[in-house]
This record gives C-alpha cells, structure tokens and sequence, in this order.
C-alpha cells in the first residue's frame, strides 16, 4: 500500500507535462492522477478508520485499562498494558504512539490468549480467506449467469429471476446454511456436517455465503443490463449481425461492470461480515471462532485486530477495483 | 383520482409533458399494488399482530419445558414440532417476534434519526445556512461516513458488542451506527439539490426568513427518499439481528428470539429439521416482505422503473 503510494508520487508529476500540452485538462496524467488520488484517499480513509477505533477506545465508560484487560484483573496484566499502549502518557501521545504500532503491523498483544493480535489473527486466517475467496468467485460467476440468462427473456422468466435474488438477498447465510446442512448432509449424506478438512467440507459453507453476493450483485447487473440494451449502440451492434449473445456478454454486460463495483465494497463486507457466521454453522476453524472468542472474553485488542484488518481488506479491494476500472473504461479518465 | 385522469391533455407543448409525467404517477398511484405487495403486507400486518398479542396466537407458554415431549414433529398439537426442552417451537416464534421484529425496528430507527440528521446537516452546510466554513463541516461529515462504512456492518457491531457486552439494545444500537451511512449519503444529496432549485431561491426572494424556507420547502423535499430506505433497511436490520443472536451476541439462551432458536436447532438438526426450518422462514419472510413493501414505495414515487 505505502509502496503503491510512493510510486503514484514519483510517476505523477513526471507524466504532468505531457498532459499539459496534449489537452485542455491540468495537471498529470488523468489515469495516474486518478491512481495517486485513490490511492491517498485509501490512506487517509485507513488513518481515519484506525482513530476511529482509538478515540472509541477512549470514550467508551470506564478505564482503558480495565477495558483492554477484559475480564482478566492481575496487577502485572495491567503494568504490562500501561507499558504496551503507554497509558501513563497523555491522550495525544498515546493515539500517535498507537498510530506508530499500526504502522510497523503491530497490533497489539492478546492477553487473554497470551500472543501478539498479530500471531493470533495469522494463525487462523487461512481457512477464512479460502472461504470468502471461494464464495466469492462462486457469488460472481452466479451473478453473472443469472444476470445475462435474464436478459431477453419473457416477462414471467424475468420475473421468476428477479424474485430468486430477491430471496438470496433476504436469506440469511446461517439458515441457508442450516437447510444446505440439512438437505446434503444429512438427508443425501453427500458433504461432511462439520469441520475443515478438504474441498468436501469447503463446498456447503461456500454455497451458503456466495448467495447473497450473488443475488445483490445479479440485482445490480440486471438493471444495468437492461438500461444498456436500450441504447442506440446496441442496435448498431445488432445491425452488424453480431449474435444476441455476444452483443449481451460482450456489450451489455461490460457497460454493467462499473454499477457492479458500486456494490464491490458492500460484498466484500458482506463476505467477511458472513464468512464470520457461516463458519459458525459449520463449525470451521478460521477467523470467524477467534473473532466471536474475543467479543465474548471482551478481548478487546483482538476484535479491533480484526475489525481494522477487514477495513483494510476492504480499502484495499475497493481502490484496486476503481484503479482498474479507469485504466479500462475511457469515460472515466477525465473523472477528478 | 379517476377524474384526473378523464381530464383532456394540455395544449401547451412544454406543461403537457410535466402533466403526462404527473397524470403517470397518479395512474400509478390508483393501480392496485402486485399481488407480491399485497401478501408483503398481510404478512407485515399478521407480523404486527404478532408483537402486539402474542397470546392470541401462541398455543403454549414459550418457556414452558416438557422434556416428555422432547423434540416431536410437527403435527396438530405442535404445528411446527417442539424443540430439545420440549417447548412447542409455533408458540417461541410468535413470542421471538417482539425480539426479532422490535430490535430489527429500533436499529433501523437509530439509522434513520442519525443518519437523516447527519445527512441535513451535510447537505445543508455546503449551501445555504452556515456559508464558507460549511463546506469543512459537509466535507468532515461525508468522509466519517466513508469511514463508517469501510467497516464490515457485521464486524462494526460485533467491536460494538465487544464494549457494550451482549443484550437487546446493545445489538440495535450496534447494527444502527452500521446503517447510518446509507441514510446520511442519500439524504445529504437530495438536501444538496433541493437547496439550490429554483422553487427555494423563489421563496427566498419573495422574503421568507431561512428558517421558513427550510422548514416549508426544503426538508420536506428532501426527505421524500427516508420512508422508502427505512422500510427496506428494516428487513436489513432485521437480518443483521438475527445473524448477532445467531452467534450468541444479542438477547440470551431462554429468549425466544428467531436467531437464538436457529443457534439452539444446530444441535438438533440431525434428528429434527423443524427446528432448523420454521423460524429462518420467519427470518427471510420478513425480509422479503419489509423489502418488497419498500421498493413497492419507490416505484410509486419514481417513474423511473415501472
């Protein structure tokens, strides 16, 4: 990220002469200049965020001490907290000094599970990431086919569709899970009921979550579609004698690609949001167990750990998306 | 409403398509809702008079245990089968109803209350009220919401949850600070357009004090969008309740809360699928029908999807 920053900076003013003679717009390069601004935004949207979670720390009733202790009350605990956060140092000193910790990845110390957050969140990450990643592929692709069967068809198929992202949206991903469970474990014995061993057990929780993506991100695409199908190029597409279905899957569906990142960051956050909980139901190790056992022993480091490393996943999908994006699609390039 | 729309069309070129545009709304707004939007809200009004008396409806005490009927399918006596403890699970979901549906209502309702005022001030302070240095305010305010919403609402809640500790309010107002940033957004841009349109500045210029047009004019219209957004973030909220009581964050072990008897059936499911079933079906339909009640709202308002 800082890297990605530092590049912006040295490459955007070196590309700004050649801008200024071949336009009417100042400045750099828009693409770079698109890049560097996103990806400052990002920084600043992560700085934000972090003392967010630090002046929530500080308002919050009671000691921070005695709030980052949880329920563990132990002398040496509490000296080694004053040390760790530098609690005997004023309000200010301890955000920057905290900020400084964020900066070199130090997320503080688990004293409830006795390791850095850092070691805790490492160790279980692995199956978290290959969950959401999985359901997220899954959720896309899902869209995707549903989005573009739509298109064209009868009112009544439209319709039909419509109303299955409707209950994919509204189904929350435990009880989807539960009635997965039921029908494919335990009535055709097809998956295990539990655990983390393998793609067998990964099939279920991964379904379970990818159907809200898909049924949000397929609403999305859809209407977009369906807008981009009336517009005058595509009747030139079609006067071409291009074939119905490349002028959906090549035209309509690339002019619906940029509504389908406005909700880019909501499915990411709702793929770590979800992944946490369908964990649950399927009793899979990962991030979503450590997490839910630190909110319960109010293991305070932890969850902020966590939280700030979703906000983080999270800046970080969403300004590579639009970077991306612009480098593809030329009406943007002039956009700020 | 007819009559409006016997009347014969306007000559004037220019007012004749504002009236047509009009004269569409109200036939939109005469035609009788979907069938869709007719069930959402019967099942909206069956699940109002499922908070309000529950006794009515609800065969058995919902904490009454009897374990020697532990775990019965569903059949007349237990419409929905009963649960490990014995407890008829149909009478639990109409009592969880005045946890499920009142915490998913008071989450969405700190949503909208912050999120409305958030989204006035914002709007209101680049523009005309406050002058230059409102423009720092409406900036400062947007970016909290960008920060706010750079959160998982999931997570947000559960670092709430992590200081309140868990109960009843602690997850609505958990689940309402991760809404307010739908609402601030949405009605800091209606504000936006509002006070710069023509019908404000007339108002102004015909000497109505700033408060007067504020009040007359511009909150009015700029709040049109709120009902619309509440009644499909209620189903929203309702989700993100159930899924905290699912992992044992919101109201505890006893409560019949819909979320909560979903956590309990994972134990169960092997041997009774009736646990597992009915009270998700509770979830996703009222989901659906908060949503579908919503967006019903917006076509009626807006022509722009028929």
């Amino acid at each position: 990220m800082t890297s990605a920053a530092l590049d912006a900076h040295e490459l955007a003013p070196q590309a700004a002469p050649a801008a200024q003679g071949a336009g009417p717009r100042r400045g750099a390069h828009p693409v770079l200049r698109r890049f560097a601004t996103r990806v400052i935004s990002g920084i600043v949207v992560l700085w934000a965020a972090a003392t967010l979670a630090f002046w929530t720390l500080q308002l919050v009733p009671g000691s921070v001490v005695d709030i980052l202790a949880g329920d563990l009350s132990d002398p040496v605990l509490r000296d080694a907290l004053i040390a760790e956060w530098q609690l005997n140092l004023s309000a200010w000193d301890q955000y920057v000094a905290f900020l400084g910790r964020l900066a070199t990845g130090d997320l503080g110390t688990s004293y409830v599970q006795r390791q850095p957050v850092l070691a805790v969140i490492g160790d279980q990450i692995g199956p978290t990431v290959i969950l959401a990643l999985t359901a997220g592929v899954l959720g896309v692709v899902g869209a995707v086919l549903l989005s573009t069967f739509s298109i064209g068809r009868k009112r009544a198929v439209r319709a039909s569709l419509s109303t299955i992202e409707l209950v994919f949206v509204s189904t929350p991903v435990f009880w989807s899970g539960i009635l997965l469970l039921l029908v494919f474990s335990f009535g055709l014995g097809l998956f295990p009921v539990a655990g983390a061993n393998g793609v067998q057990s990964l099939v279920l929780p991964a379904v379970a979550l990818a159907l809200p993506t898909a049924g949000l991100l397929s609403q999305v695409l859809r209407e977009a579609m369906e807008r981009t199908m009336l517009e005058p190029f595509i009747v030139t597409v079609r006067a071409r004698g291009v074939r119905e279905a490349l002028v959906v899957w090549r035209h309509a569906l690339v002019h619906a690609l940029l509504p389908g990142m406005t909700v880019a960051g909501s499915l990411v956050g709702g793929l770590l949001g979800g992944a946490v909980i369908t964990e649950q139901v399927f009793g899979r190790p990962g991030l979503g167990s450590v997490t839910l056992l630190a909110v319960t022993n109010k293991d305070v480091p932890v969850v902020l750990g966590v939280v700030l490393l979703a906000a983080a996943v999270y800046v970080v999908v969403s300004t590579a998306l639009d970077i991306l994006y612009t480098a593809v699609d030329p009406r943007l390039r002039g956009a700020r | 409403m007819t009559t409006t729309l016997e009347r014969p069309p306007a000559t004037d070129a220019a007012s004749s398509a504002s009236v047509s545009a009009r004269r569409a709304r109200t036939a939109r707004r005469a035609r009788p809702p979907r069938p869709a939007v007719v069930v959402a809200l019967v099942f909206v009004a069956f699940l109002v008079a499922l908070v309000a008396l529950p006794g009515v409806f609800a065969a058995y005490d919902p904490y009454a245990t009897d374990i020697g009927s532990s775990l019965r399918a569903p059949s007349a006596e237990h419409w929905f089968g009963t649960d490990r403890l014995g407890r008829d699970i149909w009478s639990r979901i109409v009592f969880g109803a005045r946890f499920s549906v009142l915490i998913g209502l008071a989450a969405a309702a700190i949503s909208v209350v912050v999120g409305t005022v958030v989204g006035i001030a914002a709007g209101l302070s680049g523009a005309f009220l406050i002058g230059r240095s409102g423009r720092v305010l409406d900036e400062g305010l947007t970016r909290s919401m960008d920060v706010i919403s750079a959160f998982p609402a999931i997570l947000l809640a559960m670092l709430v949850v992590t200081f309140t500790g868990p109960g009843v309010w602690n997850i609505a107002l958990a689940i309402g600070i991760a809404g307010i940033p739908l609402y601030a957004r949405v009605v800091r841009a209606q504000t936006f357009v509002v006070t710069r349109a023509d019908y404000v500045a007339h108002a102004a210029v015909y000497g109505r004090s700033r408060w007067a047009v504020l009040r007359e004019h511009v909150l009015p219209n700029a709040l049109v969008a709120v009902p619309v957004l509440a009644a499909i973030d209620i189903g929203t909220s309702i989700l993100a309740v159930s899924g905290l009581s699912f992992l044992g964050l919101g109201p505890q072990a006893p409560v019949p809360e819909w979320g909560v008897m979903l956590a309990e059936s994972r134990d169960v499911l092997r041997v009774a699928w009736w646990a597992g079933v009915f009270p998700g079906l509770f979830i996703t339909g009222s989901v659906i029908a908060f949503t579908t009640i919503g967006r019903w709202l917006q076509t009626r308002d807006d022509g722009s999807r028929s």
